[in-house]
């Protein structure tokens, strides 16, 4: 069980990403809100609490590695890259503008290991990063963080074989399973329910939690630890948009830039709580 | 007589004793690729992803962010077919230490058909910032080019082929990235071939001489960067043909035209090669005959564009 205190942290953590997260987008004029919003409290699990890295030598060997494989969700991606020290909170002012902070990353900026957002992609270099570890006899984990929606790109499943098939057992995926997608909800486009039976069905290791509740995220990313032999999958059930009341299950906020009003009325719901 | 994918897996071997970081990765066709024989050798390096083509680049790219030189090979019509998203975003655009080795390039392969044909993979690789494209034309070149590419911390893609070729080159040959080499001399004609195209080259100059017509071979195996002075060189004669086992649309008889176009080079120009079409199953030998890829082709090429 973990302490009340670490627990209301990154709370606090993942209220003050889900605020940068849409001012970015807002400051850019366009960027992906909605799966940016929920993910906010895994990544702040993940950052804060669960992963073993230095921002300050993001090329350390040892350190754990994470793939943004939904990697239109920059705007959050960069708010804690930013807040944990990869690079200076001034640069945020040029997202989606010349220089490092792509529309969706690339690793020339520190903290990001490989360019993503072509959907489907991500769990295969994280194995194989997983791979490389292992073959160097150490100990870092690879966490990978991928969309439901990127559930329906084959090349999830080729990857999802060959971790089961090469026992990658530091290979971490957590799916935000926020059920919608950008045209349609997930189950209207093309269903992939159910997300955990299917990760068990190629050999994984599951676990099957709410997306919002940061102690049980914590405590399932510790337990995943204990998994031998078996890639670890995470499935967090979310909601897209998680913090924002119009913005809430939405297909249309997947990918749109709030308008002044919008956005002032996002902000205030967001500081609120 | 060798084949260029047994010349890969010699350089394999040797790389495998002397870099401890190299790794190789295949995606269920080792038999025919030969990278079973890195396996036998160094298995704990050797990855077999299963046949998942997207799944075996983006796993190289992994891996070669964590330090390893990475080989990531198959069967180009199903490297490149399946892979080209993979490698623009995982290696390309992340700059990832991996090496894209295809084999069975080409109508060349034969009776397996044109599913299995690879017609435009160099058009492709060409429109990819970020890579190295080299096309050996024996099986020397091919270990020696794989021996150099893994010198360099970026992506390259190596196109090999199936058949064995004639040996033209001996271990004395100082093979260099971006530099093509002459291999027969000759001030009537020059023919710029790649491949296994640069056997047919060589006898269809070796029938011209028996005319009077004394033709420049030159093998082009690094495409892009092309060498641009060995362009020039070969205008000089006023006659220019292209060789390649491609489509010549996008592929060496394209990137020589870009050339010559930009650089203004007052010469006759022809192309040698896939003419945008499919082919069909049979002999590497009835295949070329069919489609104009044999050294009669080029000869008669030759013939009808000399700019005397």
């Amino acid at each position: 069980m973990v302490d009340k205190s670490i627990v209301a942290k990154l709370k606090e953590k993942a209220k003050q990403l889900r605020i940068q997260s849409v001012k970015l987008v807002y400051q850019a004029g366009s960027g992906h809100p909605g799966g940016s919003l929920s993910a906010a409290d895994i990544i702040s699990a993940v950052f804060y609490h669960a992963m073993h890295y230095n921002s300050k030598k993001p090329d350390w060997p040892d350190r754990d590695r994470f793939i943004l494989s939904k990697g239109h969700c920059t705007p959050l991606l960069y708010s804690v890259l930013a807040d944990v020290g990869y690079f200076p909170k001034e640069e945020l002012a040029t997202y989606r503008r010349l220089g490092r902070l792509t529309g969706h990353p690339n690793p020339k900026l520190p903290g990001v290991e490989i360019a993503t957002g072509s959907l489907g992609q991500g769990l295969s270099v994280g194995h194989g990063m997983a791979l490389a570890g292992r073959l160097d006899k150490k100990e870092y984990y690879v966490y990978v963080l991928l969309g439901d929606g990127e559930l329906n790109e084959g090349q999830v499943w080729e990857a999802a074989m060959s971790a089961a098939h090469y026992k990658s057992d530091h290979l971490i995926a957590i799916v935000d399973n926020n059920k919608v997608a950008q045209d349609n909800m997930t189950a209207t486009l093309k269903g992939v329910e159910p997300v955990d039976k299917k990760f068990e069905a190629f050999g994984w290791q599951v676990f099957r939690i709410d997306g919002h509740d940061i102690g049980k995220i914590i405590d399932t990313l510790a337990a995943a630890k204990n998994a031998k032999g078996k890639p670890i999958a995470i499935v967090a059930d979310t909601i897209k948009g998680k913090g924002v009341s119009f913005m809430e299950n939405k297909p249309e906020w997947h990918g749109k830039a709030p308008n002044e009003e919008l956005y002032k009325k996002a902000i205030e719901e967001l500081e609120r709580g | 007589m060798a084949a260029t994918r047994d010349g890969y897996s010699t350089a394999l071997i040797k790389l495998g004793a002397s870099n401890p970081n190299v790794v190789v990765l295949d995606a269920g066709v080792s038999d025919s690729t030969r990278t079973n024989k890195f396996a036998e050798r160094y298995p704990e390096r050797f990855f077999n992803m299963g046949i998942s083509e997207g799944d075996m680049i983006c796993t190289a790219a992994g891996l070669a962010k964590c330090g390893k030189t990475a080989f990531a090979t198959s069967f180009i019509a199903f490297l490149l077919g399946r892979g080209m998203d993979q490698i623009f975003v995982s290696v390309a655009y992340s700059d990832s230490n991996v090496k894209i080795i295809g084999t069975h390039a080409g109508v060349a392969i034969g009776e397996d058909g044109p599913t299995a044909q690879s017609i435009g993979d160099v058009a492709y690789m060409r429109a990819v910032p970020n890579f190295t494209v080299i096309c050996p034309a024996d099986a020397v070149e091919a270990e020696k080019a794989i021996l150099e590419i893994s010198k360099i911390k970026g992506p390259a893609y190596v196109r090999l082929g199936r058949g064995n070729v004639k040996t033209i080159y001996d271990d004395s040959y100082g093979f260099k990235i971006g530099k093509a080499s002459v291999i027969m001399e000759g001030k009537d004609a020059a023919i710029i071939a790649s491949g296994i195209m640069v056997q047919e080259s060589m006898a269809a100059a070796e029938s011209l001489k028996k005319e009077g017509i004394n033709v420049r071979v030159v093998n082009m195996s690094t495409i892009k960067p092309i060498d641009k002075d060995a362009i020039i060189a070969a205008a000089k004669t006023g006659t220019i043909i292209t060789a390649e086992d491609h489509n010549i649309r996008g592929g060496l008889g394209s990137a020589v035209a870009e050339v010559i176009a930009e650089e203004k080079l007052n010469t006759k120009f022809h192309m040698v090669g896939v003419k945008d079409r499919f082919a069909e199953s049979d002999s590497q030998k009835v295949l070329f005959k069919k489609y104009g890829l044999d050294a009669e082709a080029i000869a008669a090429a030759v013939k009808s564009n000399l700019n005397k």
